[in-house]
């Protein structure tokens, strides 16, 4: 085999990536707009909710904190909540060890601060689909993915925080967010065993709305997981 | 909303630390050390594990209807989910999902 420079590659690893992040912004857009209403009406000042978006980096935990700090419960309730809703990020993280875990710790530092869920579901698509990727062209590709989302994230919710108050809700932009998901998820159900996973997560998912912050998704996720590998096994086993 | 501002300024360096550590966790700490064949297993499976039980909810009770399962939603999140399993591609998902969503919407205005 020949063996290429390893530059180009790399760099249109990044521009690969830029290519596959920027539909996101469509489902950013809404998100980071509304949060920003939200923070207004809440009682933050620019400087806080500009704060959160910035240093948090994580949507659903920052409305789940607004949330609960505009019932005005305790300091301990609102970190244990939000933190709760983020916690499906640790199965992110560990899932990325096997493609990003031999990367410089800065790299992986870096990851760290962007492994949100649309970063996150873009990149694991590309490593499963290309094993052929070196670890440097892995990150590059992370980084691209996150380049176009991470400043319309910011960006956006300073524009909710100045002029959120005015977007009509006939638009219903709430609703672009579940079809988002929905449209990243489909592609990833490749065999029967991703099927029976998705199926699982969403009946227990269901089952245990009722539960406080995130807790349903927790047990829903880890049964799905095991549902998957269970079917994957005995497939492997018929054969 | 009765904080201080140091109190609100301190829930959101500890929401940041906190969040950065959980993201950080196994890729930080584990580095390249081998994982064991069932763990990885079952990691493959962390996207179709988590998003269908993070969506379900919203589609089924969305919040814009006060929790009423709504039709034009249903219908959306359906495409959304057909689009993007046939094309195998994630834009096509969006814009099936998001066409499905506005047709739908209009319809109902204009009946």
């Amino acid at each position: 085999m020949i063996v290429s420079t390893a530059k180009a590659p790399a760099k249109n690893a990044y521009l690969a990536g830029v290519r596959d992040g920027w539909p996101y912004i469509f489902m950013v857009i809404p998100f980071s707009i509304l949060f920003g209403v939200v923070a207004m009406d809440a009682g933050l000042s620019v400087g806080q909710a500009m704060g959160f978006t910035v240093l948090v980096i994580a949507g659903a935990a920052q409305f789940a904190a607004l949330q609960l700090m505009v019932e005005n419960a305790a300091v301990t309730l609102v970190l244990l909540a939000a933190l709760a809703v983020n916690l499906r990020m640790a199965m992110y993280s560990a899932s990325l060890v096997p493609y990003l875990g031999a990367a410089p710790l800065w790299q992986r530092a870096l990851v760290a601060y962007l492994n949100f869920d649309q970063t996150y579901m873009a990149s694991i698509a590309r490593y499963e689909d290309r094993p052929e990727m070196t670890t440097d062209q892995r990150f590059l590709y992370f980084m691209g993915v996150a380049t176009p989302i991470a400043p319309v994230w910011y960006a956006m919710t300073l524009v909710g925080i100045y002029a959120g108050s005015t977007i009509p809700e006939a638009w219903a932009l709430d609703f672009v967010l579940p079809i988002t998901f929905l449209a990243m998820v489909a592609p990833m159900l490749k065999s029967l065993a991703h099927v029976a996973a998705a199926v699982v997560s969403i009946i227990v998912a269901l089952a245990l709305n009722g539960l406080p912050s995130g807790a349903g998704l927790l047990i829903a996720a880890f049964c799905a997981m095991c549902a998957g590998a269970a079917v994957e096994t005995a497939m492997e086993r018929r054969q | 909303m009765t904080y201080s501002d140091a109190a609100i300024w301190g829930i959101i360096g500890c929401l940041a630390v906190g969040t950065f550590l959980i993201r950080f966790s196994f890729l930080g700490l584990m580095g390249d050390r081998a994982m064991p064949p069932i763990v990885l297993r079952l990691l493959r499976f962390t996207p179709v594990a988590v998003l269908p039980g993070m969506v379900a909810p919203l589609v089924l009770w969305p919040a814009a209807t006060d929790g009423q399962p709504d039709l034009v939603r249903l219908i959306a999140a359906a495409a959304a989910l057909g689009v993007g399993y046939w094309t195998r591609n994630v834009v096509w998902g969006i814009l099936g999902g998001v066409s499905a969503l506005y047709a739908g919407l209009g319809l109902t205005a204009l009946l």
